[in-house]
């Protein structure tokens, strides 16, 4: 089959509204572009490449989400994309989109911090007032370290009582 | 057949202690105490996983580099990948540092294995990051923030069973008992790790032993336990000459692709 695309027509942008389609499996209610880990797109003749980081070193999701990236620019004519995974820099939640926090937040999950929590080793000691996504209460409480999945913590509301996901900054 | 080199060696060292000790992690998912912890051992076993196959990938491009026949295990088409080097590999050619195979025993004895091994991975992880090695540099440096997490993490459960209940003083003490003595391998180096530290790719591990131990008596102090007089270390996982625990994962972890080569689902 032909490729629809040839050199003078491709462009980054066209590139980056295909990428607004793919959702993190793990959160679908962001992109893989609010998320922040699209890191380049190259276009080499007719040949797109793009370029993407994992959030953590054993994110599950990353195959899937390498997959639908490439389903997804073959729909629309893109053949033989190239999904190239890099390391360095490493991810930060200070790379998601505030459109990704405004997201995430009317998702019910607590979006990142800037401040670096985990950069702060004090044991027992949380500096950060996290907001419960349902009330807006800042009298929140962290109940584990670990939520359901690597990137998130759970936490629970003291004034509604609901427990919700935060998702940590990193 | 083509031979080793320093550099495989040394990323398959560093790749077999986060393989083994998430694996031994991993064997708590669905019995954890309560439900948010067995989920927080899980999420730092897939952590530590997936730092295991960002080295092992590296070491399958090492390996496949030489010419002619690899000494290591290669699957279908004669190729070696993250998989085989996992999961086709006796436990002798396995370079993970005894502590690390050690078993799970109670949720005192997991949570110092994690503790020991943490508190030293933060530092190796740091300086791996500042490497001469560009790959085990930007490895290093993505995971360090990890190791930091499950560091705090594992701080704060040693003293809270530390400086707990009597019974859960009594458990820590034991699991201190068992684990010392694997502890001092981690800063022995390895032929390869000298020669990490000469090429300048990993640390010197007699400077970063004292920060370990400035790290463990912190936390011991708070937990009130009592930082042991070092006496006899045991040593000769990082050179292949482990324990029996080391059998026991293996024969678990490599049974179906033993049985089922290639296997897929
Ligand atoms: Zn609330």
């Amino acid at each position: 089959m032909e490729n629809k695309h040839d050199n003078t027509t491709v462009s980054v942008q066209e590139i980056r509204a295909l990428l607004k389609e793919v959702n993190d499996p793990e959160v679908p209610v962001l992109s893989v572009l609010d998320l922040g880990i699209v890191r380049d797109i190259r276009i080499d003749g007719g040949t797109v490449e793009v370029i993407i980081t994992p959030t953590y070193s054993g994110c599950p999701a990353m195959d899937m989400i390498r997959t639908e990236i490439k389903a997804v620019l073959e729909l629309h004519g893109y053949k033989d994309a190239r999904i190239t995974t890099v390391l360095s820099p490493a991810w930060t939640t200070e790379w998601m989109s505030q459109e990704g926090k405004d997201k995430l937040r009317a998702y019910g999950i607590a979006p990142p911090t800037p401040l670096q929590q985990v950069c702060h080793t004090k044991l027992f000691h949380r500096e950060e007032a996290i907001q419960c996504p349902h009330c807006h209460s800042y009298h929140t409480s962290l109940i584990s370290e670990f939520g359901s999945t690597a990137c998130k913590a759970l936490y629970r509301c003291e004034d509604c009582k609901e427990p919700f996901d935060y998702f940590k900054c990193h | 057949m083509s031979s080793s080199t320093p550099l495989l060696e040394y990323t398959l060292h560093l790749a077999d202690d986060v393989l083994i000790l998430g694996h031994r992690n991993s064997e708590w998912t669905g019995h954890g105490p309560i439900l948010e912890q067995d989920i927080a051992l899980s999420n730092i076993a897939l952590d530590l996983i997936g730092q295991a196959r960002n080295f092992y990938q590296y070491a399958a491009g090492l390996a496949g580099n030489d010419s002619g026949e690899s000494i290591y295990p290669a699957g279908g088409g004669g190729v070696v990948t993250e998989d085989t080097l996992a999961f086709l590999r006796d436990g002798w050619d396995f370079r993970n540092s005894l502590l690390t195979e050690q078993t799970n025993g109670d949720w005192a004895k997991t949570i110092l294995r994690q503790f020991f091994f943490s508190a030293f991975q933060v530092d190796l992880y740091e300086q791996l990051a500042v490497g001469r090695d560009t790959t085990l540099a930007a490895i290093g440096a993505k995971a360090y923030k990890e190791a930091l997490y499950h560091l705090r993490w594992s701080s704060e459960w040693v003293i809270r069973l530390g400086d707990g209940t009597d019974e859960s003083h009594q458990r820590m003490k034991k699991a201190l008992e068992e684990l010392w003595k694997f502890t001092g391998e981690l800063y022995i180096p390895a032929p390869y790790e000298r020669w990490a530290a000469e090429a300048e790719i990993g640390p010197d591990l007699s400077q970063l032993r004292v920060r370990w131990k400035e790290r463990v008596k912190e936390v011991f102090d708070e937990a009130g336990l009592t930082y042991p007089v070092t006496e006899w270390m045991q040593t000769g996982g990082k050179e292949g000459r482990h324990t029996e625990q080391l059998g026991y994962v293996l024969a678990e972890m490599q049974f179906l692709q033993r049985a089922y080569p290639g296997c897929e689902w």
